[in-house]
């Protein structure tokens, strides 16, 4: 299956029934993809699917095809980091950062809308995903001030 | 009195069995420092803390450190990374060690040169001096001769006026990575021609495989291997997909024989005193004086169920079983034991020789608070290993098993009973507990049981020990934080440890000291309540500890919304509670601020702690802050759920965890003491937010819940 992936052509020799997550990790090497249940319920996997938040745990693969893919791998690098990855460093809210690149591509899918976002509005996004460690008070802060960034550019 | 018994395996420090040079750093890398140490992280942000203090003390960039990795073969064994240690134990370690080979860079360096020690500075490793144009660095000086040598214990080590990066907060070392999608986790590794695996587990641990349909399972799965050793059974596949699906099919072709041997969940008070215990007095102190009587007499039970680790990454490790060697990666928090765990199952299957050496590398995980199913998986792999001859395995655990396989934190049931004068002061107090024991780590229980889940499984199945708790030297286990901090006159602390298990316990963050904590200081604020006295200002009077007294008037002081109720809708209500840790750790104090509507929920909090010499003030707030929002969660939502038969939590919409949207805003104050003893700083505020939200509860609708979690199911059964 031809796939577009962080603005690529990449081909796929897994099953088109089979749960994407399977081959963007295993065989796409794109590990950013974190797997933390495999039933769509904690965000961990979240990749964007022209440009809407989407686990990949619990999506076919087909799912994908004719679709732009955007996985953590295709957000940003260290020299030129996406807005919300510049804020989470600077907040520093990881503690095992297990969760983080889930919720990465909902606050940049939130973030790049555009529309005018409140802390309530920060909150309901990332309420799909799931943080153990606690770090959820410092993800919102880090948020919150990449969209104050984004506006005051 | 009866004798005890104790969890084994406990140590004072790292360098009793760590004592020489090179088994902490070395200097083989140009202008690097190699910093080998056996504390691992899993969250907490130890690496960072630690080569802040490797570098300041020996006067190098950060950026010079290098950890070298983790494995059973070159790491000092620390024993297990847990109990909020690690900058006690190994922090200490790494500064001694450093301060030690500093130490002997300068004098070779004045040998050298013929000058004077007084005038010797040191900068990224290079040593000068004003009486000679000629520096030279530690990778000059031949300083790996050293590797045999003692770590002094009474090295220079800085004085706090001159650390650089000690006390200063650098982002995490290991954070950027992460952010940027590189493969940061145990779950993201791989290894060439490997081949996945995944697990078939009873959700019951007494569970055992009467039958399973192989023949319709291997028309599905002709490609598929089936790979079992009693009730033990994995699926071994190409792909991963593969094995996910193999093993759904499998499930539902296993027919489970399960006892009915588990407790009724709607009576944990009825199992937890009268399943048969061993008792203890764990402290008593008796007034020389005799009393006045006393005015008032109040008592009350208080509850925590079961609860889950439910990491969010589940457990992973890989493996390779040769003839001559067992490799084993691994997110144990104790790799080292996990190693002499496994040399068990090993010294048994080949009595007469011929085992293979085990050696384990460290491998980061998810975040993780206390003994998690790591140490299982990694055996599982290792048995999967054995059965796949040779070729490398990786094993992931489902998110049900996760949830209901691996060890709990303990039901916990606490009697609180006091005395007030009639001034209002407390003279008698007992503190009595029934629950399981907190620990059973590989290597904690008695010689020749194995905990692993998968050891009981087996053909020839191991003896499963019942939970010990660490001794009270280690800061305890059920009875963690038992013994009150108040200026008491009399008082007694019993605990029942359980003998029977039927439900998996072993530690969690703060053992006994979340429960224990959060009952004392639900009663601290019973006691003062039932006699009109402010719940701040009566702990302050049983209270002479200076420190104490410190963080609780921060926590209060620091709250705009502690004094302010000028803008309280209904339903806002105020809590506070303090402890510390371990009666030994951190002094930590909590207010909260909630809203009790259809649920509760915590809008506010405030810690203040004191640590001691603070290494990073950002990692510190960060532990504090995780803590209490965690707390958060198992306070007001958690709890594993079970029939007499089974335990039957498997998903997160069985076992809900705070959201983002009930996340509270958290402010955290450091009281800074750099002339005193780093004390650790994870596990600090679980205890006392629990009982902060409890009081707070209390203080919104006027009903007392004793029972956690404290959802509004409780909170209706409490009140009237």
């Amino acid at each position: 299956m031809e796939l577009m992936i962080n603005g690529a052509k990449r081909s796929s020799g897994y099953p088109a029934n089979g749960m994407a997550i399977f081959a963007l990790r295993n065989e796409l090497n794109l590990k950013g993809v974190r797997m933390g249940c495999g039933e769509g319920h904690c965000g961990s996997c979240t990749v964007l699917i022209d440009g809407v938040p989407t686990t990949s745990c619990n999506l076919p693969l087909e799912a994908l095809a004719g679709k732009h893919v955007t996985t953590p791998e295709g957000v940003g690098t260290l020299e030129h980091p996406h807005p919300v990855q510049a804020a989470l460093l600077e907040e520093q809210p990881g503690q095992c950062g297990f969760c983080l690149s889930g919720i990465l591509m909902s606050a940049v899918a939130l973030v790049d809308s555009g529309s005018t976002v409140s802390e309530d509005d920060v909150r309901a996004a990332l309420d799909a995903h799931l943080c153990r460690c606690g770090s959820q008070p410092r993800v919102i802060k880090a948020v919150m001030a990449a969209v104050k960034k984004v506006k005051t550019v | 009195m009866s004798t005890v018994t104790l969890a084994r395996g406990f140590v004072k420090n790292s360098l009793d069995k760590n004592p020489n040079l090179g088994q902490w750093l070395h200097f083989s890398q140009p202008n690097k420092v190699t910093l080998m140490v056996g504390k691992v992280d899993f969250g907490q942000g130890i690496s960072t803390a630690l080569a802040q203090i490797a570098a300041d003390e020996l006067d190098v960039a950060l950026d010079q450190i290098v950890h070298a990795p983790i494995n059973t073969q070159d790491s000092p064994d620390e024993g297990v990374t847990s109990g909020s240690f690690s900058i006690e134990h190994c922090g200490g370690a790494v500064r001694m060690a450093c301060a030690t080979i500093r130490a002997v860079a300068v004098a070779r360096f004045c040998a050298a040169r013929g000058v004077a020690p007084e005038s010797v500075t040191v900068q990224a490793g290079v040593l000068s001096s004003a009486q000679t144009s000629q520096p030279m660095t530690y990778w000059d000086l031949h300083l790996d001769d050293q590797a045999g040598a003692p770590v002094l214990q009474d090295a220079p080590a800085k004085p706090s006026a001159q650390h650089r990066l000690v006390g200063a907060a650098i982002p995490r070392i290991d954070l950027a990575k992460k952010l940027f999608g590189g493969p940061s986790f145990i779950q993201d590794m791989d290894l060439p021609d490997l081949l996945h695996c995944r697990i078939l587990r009873a959700p019951n641990r007494a569970g055992r495989i009467v039958s399973v349909d192989e023949a319709s399972f291997f028309k599905k799965f002709p490609d598929v291997e089936i790979l079992r050793d009693g009730s033990f059974t994995g699926v071994l596949a190409q792909r991963e997909d593969q094995a996910v699906l193999a093993m759904a099919l499998l499930q539902k072709l296993v027919t489970w024989q399960l006892p009915a041997n588990l407790p009724n969940a709607a009576d944990l008070h009825t199992f937890l005193t009268t399943t048969p215990s061993e008792q203890r007095i764990v402290d008593e102190v008796v007034a020389k004086e005799p009393l006045k009587p006393s005015a008032t007499h109040v008592e009350a039970w208080y509850q925590r169920p079961y609860i889950s680790h439910a990491s969010i990454g589940p457990s992973c490790a890989l493996a390779q079983w040769t003839d001559q060697k067992l490799e084993i990666w691994s997110h144990s928090q104790g790799i080292y034991n996990l190693k002499s765990d496994i040399e068990v199952y090993l010294k048994r299957e080949f009595p007469n020789g011929g085992a293979p050496q085990v050696l384990i590398h460290h491998v980061e995980g998810a975040g993780c608070y206390g003994h998690n199913p790591a140490d299982d998986v990694a055996f599982d792999a290792a048995l999967l290993a054995r059965l796949a001859k040779g070729r490398p395995i990786r094993l992931l655990w489902s998110r049900a098993d996760e949830l209901r396989c691996g060890p709990s934190g303990s039901a916990h049931l606490v009697k609180l009973e006091a005395d007030l004068s009639e001034e209002g002061h407390i003279d008698n107090w007992t503190h009595t507990i029934w629950s399981n024991g907190y620990t059973a780590r590989p290597g904690r229980s008695a010689p020749g049981s194995l905990s692993f889940v998968a050891a009981a499984e087996l053909a020839n199945p191991f003896e499963t020990p019942v939970s010990l708790d660490p001794p009270m030297s280690a800061g305890g286990g059920g009875d963690r934080n038992a013994i009150p901090l108040y200026d008491l006159p009399n008082y007694k602390v019993v605990y029942n440890r359980l003998l029977e298990m039927p439900i998996r316990t072993s530690a969690i963050r703060a053992l006994g000291g979340y429960a224990n904590v959060w009952a004392i200081e639900s009663f601290m604020d019973e006691l003062a309540l039932s006699t009109q006295q402010d719940p701040v200002a009566f702990r302050l009077k049983h209270l002479s500890d200076t420190r104490a007294r410190a963080v609780i008037q921060k926590a209060v002081e620091q709250a705009p919304w502690w004094q302010d109720h000028s803008q309280d809708e209904e339903g806002v209500g105020r809590g506070f509670a303090y402890a510390r840790y371990k009666n030994t750790g951190a002094w930590c104090a909590v207010a909260v601020r909630i809203l009790a509507g259809t649920s509760v929920r915590v809008t506010d909090i405030s810690v203040a702690a004191d640590v001691g010499l603070v290494i990073n003030p950002d990692g510190v707030k960060s532990q504090l802050e995780g803590g209490a929002v965690q707390s958060c969660s198992w306070t007001l939502k958690e709890e594993l759920m079970f029939t007499n038969e089974a335990l039957t939590t498997s998903s997160w919409d069985d076992y809900p965890i705070l959201k983002f949207s009930e996340s509270p805003v958290v402010t955290v104050a450091l009281i800074h003491q750099p002339n005193e003893p780093s004390v650790g700083a994870g596990e600090a505020t679980q205890g006392p937010t629990a009982a902060a939200i409890g009081n707070a509860v209390y203080n919104a609708l006027g009903i007392r819940v004793r029972k956690l979690p404290l959802n509004m199911d409780n909170i209706l059964k409490s009140s009237g």
